[in-house]
């Protein structure tokens, strides 16, 4: 069994537990002892896991569950990321009604994305969907705005459709090979139905694209980006995709080489980057263009995915860019957060001139989404798209540079009026640019931590690629 | 040694932001210092240098940085580099001296322009293709901001159209460099040794398309017909010591491009589109020239005379690639023309885009015929501007004529048909002194009147950059000195 190798899951899951009960025990005024908890959970989680590296993959729970470098990252990047998070929280759920709840929630769909980031066997990856999933729901609701509750409702219809689909998909794996775990079914899967093989990789696959907002399953993402709060935002566009990415890449590894998987998983990513730009062209509100754009970026994480097996170049890009994204893309709700009454690009004419540091951290994150260097998002790409080129995907590069330039306009829509000339900022609310303290800090934290990351790419992969 | 040269002025730039009380004139006195420090180092280089041997750099510095796709910090410099390093770091010191008299924010200006410095020498100096891209695609983003941030007229609208062109071609470029990688064996974004490996020895798709997407990466930069599109509008918005960097330097990046990684590391491929190569050189040069002539905008016609100017030397390294036993020499000439003619071109132009700036911050308007008989009012602008126009239409003398008279001694030993470009020079010659009559003679009339010549820091900017333009032009021996090597290594390379 061993299942202290899963101590970091077991962390974050019983500081959850403990978050929930002694929040109910706390005084409105004294909620963020919870906080504090939860706090120190996601750093023993990360301390813990970054204890295990470098993994060299040890079978944990009979098989079910692999401890390697993947998971070893995806947990400090999700347990990190959920931290971060933790801290937009801290201006915006602060003294709410469901503060604890809230942050239990947050630790509960952390410890789904580390199952899910693990998992070596397909009903261990249903259970990491629903784990990640159903607290998901209860979070986008949870601030009982009408949008709000429209996008809970959409993304719960629609995770319910996908966990059908996934559960479908196992289940007819499970018929063809008469096993699950993933050791077994590569040979198992190469003498079965190929047919039957290939739309049952498709559902599962589309219930982890669900979960990481891709293409089929991305339909939730803006809505639930625009009509959440900031921090569930930042949380839903971020740490799901890192378990969903990393189970992508195990899945699509694990298959026998009967079928074109690579050109499956390229057709994805390229119908995940390309609609994701396209329709994030014209958005008004920052946080549904970066709804968006989470989209597109699915889809460059897709890339080295497609690669799986075909290229060692493969699993250290692809976690390479999950923490290179994680960060940046934290750095942008850092600074919608900051100004969460700030629903228009527009409102943000003069940003750059009143407060120079957001300023500068919001077009560190933006270009860093774009791929620009010396951002870790462009070691990412860099790398991801090597990746595909030397997995025999030339093509797939090629379209991940054309998408990047469609990417790049509605990116600098929004960095035009930070930096635009024309009224002068007002000096007084709520003209005034009076950010929120907690998300500013975040923001020049995170956006120099890209930076950071981006020129110190090379002892980073040194991690990755173990 | 060239890591301080490069981060010199970064870190002064990081100085200036972190210090917000730090006073205007202090600012703009730190930014000329340092400017003025950076070139003391570069010329203490330039007197330190020694050529090379054939294929290796000097000066070479090389620390690993993502060593799991063979990318090192790798820097070095060769006849091909030395001179435009030096080139940029003069039109730096010209553009702070210039900049003396900014009221717009200038401690801002001085750490975007130290910023831009940086990444320019870095990109000279890099022999690392993602070192070289990542200071590629700086160079964009700081020049998109100084457009947008300073520029005048419709300058956001400029600087997006600039920075979604020019992104578009460095992305195409980095296509073409993740081939190379994939190509190279071992696996390496190493200059010196992708110029050793040449990849695609023997595979002549792979390898033309690999060219295809790195040429049209560095045209779209340099830029060349029919990529030139968004270089008249950043021009005319952007600000005069903006357009001087733009012109100077940052359009060099393009045609360094060619004869840095093109030429060295795809052999075959370009031998096989040379004339393609020749062909879109020689459309440039006649196509700048007569859109130039059919301009009334001062500073847009500057720019298109730039799209002329580049178009000799895409010509010139076109030529290189035209391989006969007995033209090697000729080669060797033309690719030596060409370094020169990005010198030469960085210095004149950089000057001219600083007059044309006079114009516009005295009178608000480049349109030559709000002017007329300047020459009366503004004597010392009339006088620089004329030696200005002379070098850049090529008069004996000027290092334009020394740029452009190796440029075609080589190509038309090289290919004969290449004298069709001889146009160019008899048009630009014609469009220079039409824009000097309209402008400075005749009577006094329209804006002229009342124009105020030029102050101090305009003369001490522009001037050392004619200067430095006549002295070349008389004595080019130094400068050919450290260039002819390095073409001579490049034809060489270009041959195998």
């Amino acid at each position: 069994m061993r299942p202290l190798l899963l101590l970091p899951e077991i962390v974050v899951f019983l500081g959850g537990l403990t978050v929930l009960v002694s929040g109910s025990f706390l005084p409105r005024t004294r909620q963020w002892v919870t906080r504090v908890i939860a706090a120190v959970a996601l750093v023993a989680a990360a301390i813990l896991a970054a204890v295990d590296l470098p993994g060299l993959g040890q079978p944990a729970m009979e098989g079910t569950f692999t401890v390697d470098t993947a998971t070893g990252v995806a947990r400090i990047v999700a347990a990190l990321g959920t931290l971060i998070v933790l801290a937009l929280a801290s201006d915006e759920i602060a003294g709410s009604p469901r503060e604890s709840e809230t942050y239990a929630l947050f630790l509960f769909s952390t410890t789904g994305t580390l199952v899910l980031a693990g998992a070596d066997d397909l009903l261990v990856v249903v259970v990491g969907f629903l784990l990640a999933s159903i607290p998901l729901y209860g979070l986008i609701g949870i601030a009982r705005t009408p949008r709000g509750a429209e996008a809970a409702m959409k993304t719960y219809l629609l995770g319910a459709l996908f966990g059908i689909l996934l559960l479908l998909g196992v289940t007819l794996l499970y018929g063809v090979s008469a096993t699950t775990s993933y050791a077994d079914l590569t040979d198992r899967l190469a003498e079965a139905p190929q047919g039957v093989v290939a739309a049952s990789v498709v559902a599962v696959l589309g219930g982890l694209m669900f979960k990481a907002g891709g293409v089929p399953g991305h339909f939730w993402v803006p809505d639930a980006a625009e009509g959440a709060g900031g921090a569930v935002a930042a949380f839903l566009t971020t740490v799901p995709k890192i378990g969903a990415m990393v189970a992508a890449y195990r899945l699509i590894a694990m298959l026998p080489d009967t079928l074109a998987w690579p050109l499956l998983v390229a057709v994805l990513a390229v119908a995940s980057m390309t609609l994701g730009n396209l329709a994030a062209y014209w958005q008004t509100d920052p946080r549904r263009l970066l709804g968006w754009s989470t989209v597109s970026q699915v889809g460059y994480l897709l890339v080295p995915v497609a690669v799986a097996g075909r290229s060692d170049l493969a699993l250290p890009a692809l976690l390479l860019y999950l923490a290179g994204y994680t960060v940046t893309n934290l750095a942008a709700f850092a600074v919608t957060t900051a100004f969460p009454d700030r629903r228009d690009l527009d409102s943000y004419r003069g940003m750059g001139r009143a407060r120079p540091w957001l300023g500068a951290s919001l077009v560190v994150a933006l270009l860093g989404l774009v791929g620009t260097p010396p951002t870790v998002v462009f070691a990412g790409k860099l790398t991801t798209t090597a990746a595909a080129w030397d997995g025999g995907l030339a093509w797939l590069a090629v379209l991940v540079f054309v998408n990047t330039v469609i990417s790049l306009f509605y990116y600098l829509r929004w960095i035009a009026p930070v930096y635009g000339r024309g009224e002068p900022p007002a000096r007084t609310p709520p003209g005034a640019f009076i950010p929120a303290a907690w998300s500013a800090t975040t923001a020049v934290v995170t956006a120099g931590l890209s930076l950071a990351l981006g020129i110190g790419a090379g002892a980073l992969w040194s991690v990755l690629s173990v | 040694m060239l890591s301080l040269i490069v981060f010199l002025p970064l870190a002064a730039a990081l100085a200036l932001l972190a210090l917000p009380r730090l006073g205007d004139t202090a600012a703009r006195w730190a930014w000329v210092a340092v400017a003025a420090a950076d070139l003391a180092l570069v010329v203490a280089a330039w007197l330190r240098y020694d050529t090379p041997t054939a294929g290796r750099l000097a000066f070479e510095e090389q620390v690993e940085w993502i060593p799991g796709v063979n990318s090192s910090y790798h820097l070095g410099v060769d006849g091909l580099s030395l001179p435009l390093v030096a080139m940029t770091a003069v039109i730096f010191l010209a553009c702070a001296i210039f900049a003396l008299r900014e009221t717009d924010r200038p401690r801002l200006q001085a750490a975007l322009f130290l910023f831009l410095q940086s990444v320019s020498i870095g990109l000279f100096v890099a022999a690392d293709l993602i070192l070289f891209f990542v200071f590629f695609d700086l160079s964009i983003v700081g020049m998109y901001f100084v457009i947008a941030g300073w520029g005048h007229g419709n300058a956001a609208r400029s600087a997006m159209k600039f920075f979604l062109y020019t992104f578009l071609g460095s992305l195409a470029l980095l296509v073409g460099f993740i081939g190379l990688y994939i190509a190279a064996d071992p696996h390496t974004f190493d200059m010196v040794e992708l110029a050793e490996q040449t990849p695609f020895a023997g595979s002549s798709l792979a390898g033309g398309l690999v060219l295809a997407a790195i040429l049209i990466g560095l045209a779209v930069k340099t830029p060349t017909v029919p990529f030139h599109t968004w270089l008249p509008p950043a021009h005319t918005d952007a600000p005069a010591i903006g357009s001087a960097v733009l012109a100077g330097v940052l359009l060099k990046m393009g045609t360094y491009g060619f004869v840095r990684i093109a030429l060295p590391m795809l052999p075959e491929a370009w031998r096989d589109w040379a004339w393609v190569i020749i062909v879109v050189g020689i459309v440039s040069v006649v196509y700048g020239a007569l859109v130039a002539l059919a301009q009334t905008n001062v500073k847009r016609m500057v720019a298109y005379t730039s799209v002329n100017h580049m178009g000799y030397i895409v010509l010139a390294v076109g030529a290189a690639g035209l391989i006969a036993d007995d033209t090697t020499q000729a080669r060797s000439i033309a690719v030596t023309g060409a370094v020169t003619q990005m010198v030469s071109h960085g210095l004149i132009t950089g000057a001219l885009f600083l007059l044309a700036g006079v114009l516009q911050d005295r009178a608000a308007t480049y349109d030559m015929d709000s002017y007329g008989g300047l020459a009366g009012p503004a004597p010392r602008f009339a006088a620089f501007f004329a030696v200005g126009a002379f070098a850049s239409l090529g008069l004996p003398g000027l290092s334009g004529f020394i740029a452009e008279f190796q440029i075609f001694t080589g190509s038309i030993a090289a290919a004969p048909v290449t004298a069709i470009a001889l146009v160019g020079i008899l048009l630009t010659a014609a469009l220079f002194l039409r824009a000097l009559q309209r402008i400075f003679t005749g009577e006094t009339r329209g804006r002229s009147v009342g124009f105020t010549d030029l102050r101090a820091a305009e003369v001490w900017s522009v001037g050392p950059l004619l200067v430095l333009s006549l002295l070349i032009g008389v004595f080019p021996r130094p400068l050919l000195a450290v260039i002819e090597p390095a073409a001579e290594v490049a034809v060489e390379l270009v041959g195998r």
